[in-house]
């Protein structure tokens, strides 16, 4: 097949392509931070260091096991975060579909939201004290409400002829809940736990930079205050692989759950 | 049995604004659909015969008058009156098969009996190995069929559809009505169909009910018993289609007046 072979160089050189800004960044910063600050302005190499020091303390942060404790850390406290803030889709549903629900618990809802998780710090440290519930009611509020959110639009953009449908074929008004209107609004729900996930993970390392021995938050703090600025970059980048993995992951699980749905868009 | 009569059915939508006139979509309907028969109702946009579905569904009420199934008033939406939609209203994430049974699981039929029925009402509209499909992945002609197969798969008394091959190319449309004619021959189904193609009522009914626009009445109430399949050069046919024209148009001119 001479198109599949001629492909084949050409999306290795796309890919290259993608990746040459990056490269020649991270070369330049090399060139910057490892020959010429050291030279130049000696005092200034321990606030930038370059990227095959950064390179050098991963490998020595992974080997001693010390990086995955502190990612496991702040992992398990966004689970278990999610695993409560999960109580905002049967709310949402109710809210989305009965009015007086929505009525009375929409006023309360519309003034906490626009509250940052971060501004609950201070509070949450008087309730909870510090450790690890303060982080997770934390990072609980920065996916409660993108998830609340979302779950009421979807349970009302439900397509009203399905729910009529349902309703006469037999369907009781729980079933209609049940089978009708989760289901339908399963898509927005996933949207609203990739935002939340987004959020939570950006609340939780501001979290742990005030109340935490352990995570990555902790492990960023606890560097700075050492000077090792070379592990502050590798917390942070870590932070950041790490969120975009999870944005894939929930985005390839919903692709499994929802095949329809994904279908439906395009 | 499943006799559905159409007593004095009057239907106001108050005025959303001061000022306005309340709106009266359907004003003193009176017909009867008597059982097994099936029944076209005809009209333009706006006569109000999706309103009168939607009651005999239990989806909307009347403000007068009432709709009997025999002798009993519908109240709220029950699988003896299942609806096919315009939009087909398939469930996406169910597969054919699923979304047939549909009614049968929420009415708690055992597996095995539901299995049964299923497969027959597959058969009976011509989705064989189509079973595992989901909605997306089907033609509009077959969504359409699997809805249909999905309202008749409880059993109910009456199958009401509302202006069920709108929206499929004339190919298809031309092959449902014909699929249509002979489900609805087989199974002695009650059936009122809304339509505005004198065509497709010709083609399908045993009734047709012409209907008046703003407000919607009854215009004419038209018994048809010429044989099945009706050949579009038979007279009766051009007969029956040039009366339909005629109390078509008298509404046209009404609008334009």
């Amino acid at each position: 097949m001479p198109g599949a072979s001629a492909k084949q160089p050409s999306t290795r050189l796309n890919w290259l392509s993608r990746w040459a800004t990056m490269g020649v960044l991270l070369l330049v910063w090399e060139i910057v931070a490892g020959y010429w600050l050291p030279r130049g302005r000696p005092e200034l190499t321990t606030l930038l260091p370059p990227p095959t020091a950064i390179f050098k303390a991963a490998i020595e942060l992974i080997g001693s096991g010390e990086l995955l404790t502190h990612l496991w850390q702040s992992l398990r406290r966004e689970l278990i975060a999610f695993a409560f803030a999960l109580a905002a889709v049967p709310l949402g549903i109710a809210m989305g579909w009965w009015k007086w629900a929505h009525e009375q618990l929409d006023p309360i809802i519309e003034i906490l939201r626009p509250i940052p998780p971060i501004a609950w710090i201070p509070l949450s440290i008087l309730w909870l004290g510090i450790g690890n519930a303060q982080n997770q009611f934390i990072i609980f509020l920065g996916i409660f409400f993108p998830l609340l959110i979302n779950t009421i639009q979807g349970v009302k953009n439900v397509e009203p002829n399905l729910v009529r449908a349902a309703r006469c074929l037999g369907a009781s008004e729980w079933q209609i809940l049940k089978r009708v209107v989760l289901p339908a609004a399963l898509p927005q729900i996933f949207t609203g736990i990739r935002i939340g996930f987004g959020v939570g993970w950006m609340a939780l390392v501001a979290a742990e930079l005030v109340g935490a021995s352990s995570g990555l938050g902790f492990l960023i703090n606890d560097a700075r205050s050492l000077l090792k600025t070379d592990v502050v970059i590798l917390g942070m980048l870590t932070i950041g692989v790490v969120g975009l993995v999870l944005d894939l992951l929930i985005r390839k699980i919903a692709k499994r759950v929802l095949p329809w749905s994904l279908a439906a868009q395009k | 049995m499943a006799r559905l009569v159409v007593d004095g059915v009057h239907k106001i939508y108050p005025a959303l604004q001061a000022g306005q006139d309340d709106v009266i979509a359907l004003r003193d309907v009176n017909f009867v659909v008597e059982d097994h028969e099936f029944c076209c109702l005809l009209g333009h946009s706006g006569c109000g015969k999706t309103t009168l579905l939607n009651i005999m569904a239990g989806f909307e009420s009347t403000t007068g008058g009432q709709i009997t199934l025999d002798g009993t008033p519908v109240g709220p939406p029950h699988w003896t009156r299942t609806m096919v939609f315009q939009d087909y209203a398939l469930f996406p994430w169910l597969t054919v098969e699923r979304n047939i049974g549909f009614g049968l699981e929420v009415k708690g039929v055992p597996e095995t009996e539901r299995a049964r029925i299923v497969a027959e009402h597959v058969k009976l509209v011509g989705l064989a190995g189509f079973e595992t499909r989901l909605p997306h992945q089907l033609s509009g002609g077959m969504k359409q069929r699997v809805a249909i197969a999905r309202a008749l798969a409880v059993d109910p008394q009456v199958a009401l559809l509302d202006e069920p091959f709108a929206a499929l190319d004339a190919q298809n449309r031309g092959l449902l009505q014909d699929e249509l004619v002979r489900i609805s021959l087989a199974t002695k189904k009650t059936m009122v169909l809304i339509t505005h193609s004198i065509e497709e009522a010709i083609k399908l009914s045993d009734r047709i009910v012409v209907m008046t626009k703003r407000p919607g009445t009854v215009k004419a109430n038209i018994v048809v018993d010429i044989p099945r399949p009706r050949s579009e050069d038979d007279p009766r046919v051009i007969a029956l289609k040039k009366e339909l024209r005629a109390l078509i148009a008298d509404e046209r001119e009404v609008e334009l007046a």
